[in-house]
């Protein structure tokens, strides 16, 4: 059955790529290297021309969805349409072709678009220190919360054990804790669905380092007690770290350093449509206070009157990455944010005008838990007696991707679904019809679907069970 | 409006009105604190205007000449039919695929990505990818000390990439550092407390490794083999997973990915079945549908975050779908003898060089040790050198600081710049 992979495409023999003659003389491998460190079976790959390559991976993109092909509201990742001037700026030969160790006076163009990429970064969220080195959020968090522990080093303080996260907060956040050598706590909520701030002043002594905030939370409520919430945890020594994962929602109308923040990640793949590219590359850059700044990780860029260069911050927790981060999708950032300007804010309040108008258009039929205002993005129930999975798949059979589902974690049955900026009244008109006729379907039904996407229903437990996961 | 966001103000109107706002201000109602004023940044400009400073910063850099530097990084050819898959966008614009149904391609590429890694490094399995190569030692690194419930502390050559030790450092894991000998890691001493064993192969100055010796000294003390290798490397080297090595890492960038100052790249991960609880990141496997049809989807997912939290093995979520899929259709094109021939093409002009340089006098710093393509070459001023290189339009190799030169030759270099490196450098005294 397995003759739709590529290796069983090919046939021995073919090729797909011709290389350059040699023009010196073919080495003899078995007169320069040890016998025993000789290849003796060539690996199994696939032996194909480049026509088949070309046609099995244009058929298989056809067997996957992206925003290019369908509305893509997937709550928390800021699925908005991606302008191919970025790709274009990525692949202009003078930086495609650059080797990150070339001299800095070889790379001067490259470095400004990192020293401009960390200035207006500095600018959007109100800190006065960036890193770009991180290479996806999860890695930003991981760098934050290392920055954090070696402050607490640098000050010879070493009770600071446990970093707090609400219980909307991604998988990512306690498992970052974890890797970074603290124990974690959960927080619960408040009846808004914001960290409830009594139980966070209980729990905030001075073996707490952190808190992990995500802001807008991952109900898609705006945190209105985060002034508040700064103001404990720096009483008690400790930092408030936020999640930037939702950063689409702040842009231009808040700065999380004004509102007690002291250290942030961004993703640039989603707020600033790098793109998503089927999960990664991304970027995690971080932003933070002066007081953190020192402990960013190495290199950062600088600027000495004309010239740009690299330098490792004094007490760096050192590198997160081989070279210099993902340059290619901090480039993108980079211009993205170049064509919006301060229009950028402009996004912000169509993302935010997109979700409430999902949500206004949605209550009554899907129960809204967290029925105020919402930010970017809105969690919704379906109808008693329906499965969030079950609407999801019926949503395929007309040509939509799913909101995210089962999560956050704090909301039975939640679908998160975050519209972005970039979709028509139209689009989300239809989205929504579709929404109340699926809430009115039969559960037999919408336990049939999809029926007309590249596959049914998968058996998710035999793939485990019956693990294969190679040729 | 801007380009990029379609409602006319009457939209606006309409759906405010039925939200049951009066402006988009009321929609910010609830933010505290509101910032004062707009963000100062650039004017908003055309794409024409932002594409041409892209061009304007480009061409401050010096590219398009031959680039004699490596060191974890290489200027390899890469087929336009990589861009070509890459480009579309059902790939660049899509998610994780945490909805299989709409996508297979992802996942099905993802697991061809798995096969294709687990078919050079001889291991049973693959995850999707992580970041770069730096970041997959690190992780290695976690990951031998989970298997072996040890503390994380790891014994590395002193030919692996410095900049891997340091990110290995970073994510709080202690090193200690083996001794070497004429470029060739010596594991005879190797501390018993250790959870991994660390051999790059080529190592840092183009080294081949015996990673068997590596494998048997990490055993001895019941700690997991490393092995850390150029996936090119393994068209014409062992497999590590048929000379011991536990667990295979390492930077996937010469599988079809532009050099791009550094990234993005993909940091690739294989191991043994037994191991495969505690690798990272995502793993695609194949099941079948609820009509028995063959579908691909991600699995043992209960190592991961989002359903583990706190105890997962890793945080890691987001990878590098894209360049892992670059990777996953140059290995298609070039197929088993497409990548011999790339290694040995760079092996026999890395030769060629090497030995043309002694000819003219010089000396290599492990003049006996094996290499592929990448040497370090004495020189008695390394800046000079590189300098008198760029002055006759070529990108000289890695300053060693200590009066050599890590020289790394690809498929892309010509006899006639080979000679012209010779004769410049000479020149250079």
């Amino acid at each position: 059955m397995l003759d739709n992979l590529i290796r069983d495409k090919g046939r021995e023999g073919r090729r797909g790529y011709t290389l350059p003659q040699f023009d010196v003389e073919q080495a003899n491998l078995e007169k320069i290297l040890p016998k025993e460190s000789l290849r003796k079976e060539k690996p199994r790959l696939a032996e194909v021309d480049e026509p088949t390559v070309i046609r099995h991976y244009t058929n298989l993109s056809r067997k996957n969805w992206g925003i290019d092909t369908n509305f893509y509201p997937l709550g928390s990742c800021t699925m908005k349409h991606n302008p191919r001037a970025n790709e274009a700026a990525a692949a202009v030969p003078g930086f495609a072709g650059l080797h990150p160790l070339q001299p800095e006076p070889q790379v001067q163009g490259a470095l400004q678009v990192a020293y401009e990429a960390q200035d207006l970064l500095s600018e959007i969220s109100g800190f006065p220190a960036v890193s770009l080195q991180p290479m996806a959020g999860a890695q930003g968090e991981l760098t934050s919360i290392l920055m954090v522990k070696k402050f607490f080093e640098d000050a010879g303080d070493e009770e600071r054990t446990t970093v707090l996260v609400p219980s909307t907060a991604h998988g990512t956040n306690p498992a970052t804790a974890t890797m970074a050598g603290f124990g974690s706590k959960e927080i619960g909520l408040d009846e808004d669905g914001c960290v409830d701030v009594e139980e966070l002043r209980s729990m905030v002594d001075e073996t707490t380092a952190a808190l992990m905030i995500t802001n807008p939370n991952t109900c898609g409520v705006y945190e209105k007690n985060i002034e508040e919430i700064a103001g404990i945890l720096h009483d008690a020594g400790a930092f408030l770290y936020m999640d930037g994962a939702n950063m689409n929602a702040n842009v231009g109308r808040v700065r999380p350093a004004e509102a007690g923040v002291d250290i942030m990640h961004y993703n640039l793949h989603k707020t600033f449509s790098t793109p998503h590219g089927g999960g990664g590359p991304g970027c995690g850059a971080i932003a933070c206070s002066d007081a953190l700044a020192p402990f960013r990780p190495d290199p950062v860029a600088e600027k000495d009157g004309d010239h740009y260069h690299l330098v490792r911050p004094e007490k760096s927790i050192g590198r997160v990455a081989g070279f210099h981060g993902n340059f290619g999708v901090f480039l993108k950032a980079w211009n993205y944010i170049k064509m919006h300007g301060p229009e950028l804010k402009e996004n912000t309040d169509m993302a935010v005008l997109n979700a409430n108008y999902v949500r206004a258009r949605l209550r009554g039929t899907y129960r809204i838990p967290y029925d105020g205002l919402c930010k970017h993005e809105v969690v919704i129930q379906p109808p008693k007696g329906k499965k969030a999975l079950d609407v999801a798949k019926g949503l395929i059979d007309h040509g939509y991707h799913p909101p995210t589902i089962y999560f956050p974690l704090v909301v039975k049955e939640a679908m998160l679904i975050e519209p972005t900026e970039t979709e028509s009244k139209e689009t989300l008109d239809d989205f929504v019809g579709t929404m109340l006729e699926l809430a009115e379907s039969s559960p037999e039904d919408l336990q049939e679907a999809p029926t007309s996407a590249p596959t049914r229903r998968l058996d998710e437990a035999r793939a485990a069970r019956q693990l294969k996961a190679r040729w | 409006m801007a380009r990029f966001t379609p409602h006319t103000d009457d939209d606006i109107r309409e759906m405010l009105e039925a939200i049951g706002v009066e402006s988009l201000d009321d929609l910010f109602a609830d933010v505290s604190p509101k910032l004062e004023g707009t963000l100062d940044l650039p004017p908003t400009l055309s794409e024409y205007e932002a594409l041409s400073d892209v061009h304007r910063l480009a061409a401050k850099n010096v590219a398009g000449l031959p680039i004699f530097l490596g060191a974890g990084a290489y200027d390899r050819i890469t087929p336009t039919a990589v861009g070509a898959i890459t480009s579309r966008g059902e790939f660049l614009t899509s998610y994780t695929p945490y909805q299989p149904e709409i996508s297979q391609g992802v996942l099905q590429t993802i697991f061809e990505f798995q096969s294709v890694i687990a078919e050079l490094t001889g291991l049973e399995i693959s995850n999707a990818s992580v970041y770069d190569g730096a970041s997959a030692v690190a992780e290695a690194a976690l990951m031998t000390a989970r298997q072996t419930k040890r503390d994380p502390k790891v014994a590395v050559s002193a030919g692996l990439n410095p900049r891997y030790r340091e990110t290995i450092e970073t994510y709080k894991v202690e090193l200690v550092e083996l001794s070497h000998n004429n470029g060739a890691t010596d594991f005879s001493e190797v501390p018993e407390e250790v959870s991994g064993v660390f051999v790059q192969s080529p190592n840092y100055f183009g080294v081949v490794e015996d990673v068997s010796a590596a494998s048997e000294a990490a055993h001895a003390v019941g700690a997991l083999a490393v092995a850390v290798c150029d996936p090119i490397s393994l068209a014409v080297l062992e497999a590590p997973g048929n000379l011991g090595a536990d667990v295979a890492v390492g930077e996937a960038q010469p599988l079809g990915m532009p050099l791009l100052f550094g990234g993005p790249y993909a940091g690739y991960m294989a191991t043994r079945e037994e191991v495969i609880r505690q690798l990272p990141g995502r793993i695609t496997g194949e099941t079948v549908d609820q009509d028995g049809k063959l579908a691909y989807v991600l699995t043992l997912r209960a190592r991961e975050q989002d359903i583990r939290r706190a105890r997962a093995n890793s945080n890691i979520c987001t990878n590098q779908a894209l360049t892992a899929l670059a990777a996953t259709v140059y290995a298609s094109l070039m197929g088993p003898e497409g990548l011999r021939e790339v290694a040995e093409l760079s092996i026999s002009k890395a030769h060629y060089l090497a030995d043309k340089l002694q000819e003219t006098g010089f000396e290599l710093r492990y003049p006996e040790a094996p290499f592929l393509w990448e040497f370090a070459v004495e020189l008695p001023d390394v800046g000079r050198a590189n300098e008198a290189l760029l002055e006759n339009g070529m990108i000289g190799g890695l300053d060693l600081g200590d009066g050599a030169m890590l020289v790394a030759v690809t498929e892309k270099r010509t006899k006639e710049e080979l000679d012209a490196f010779v004769e410049v450098v000479a020149n250079a005294g």
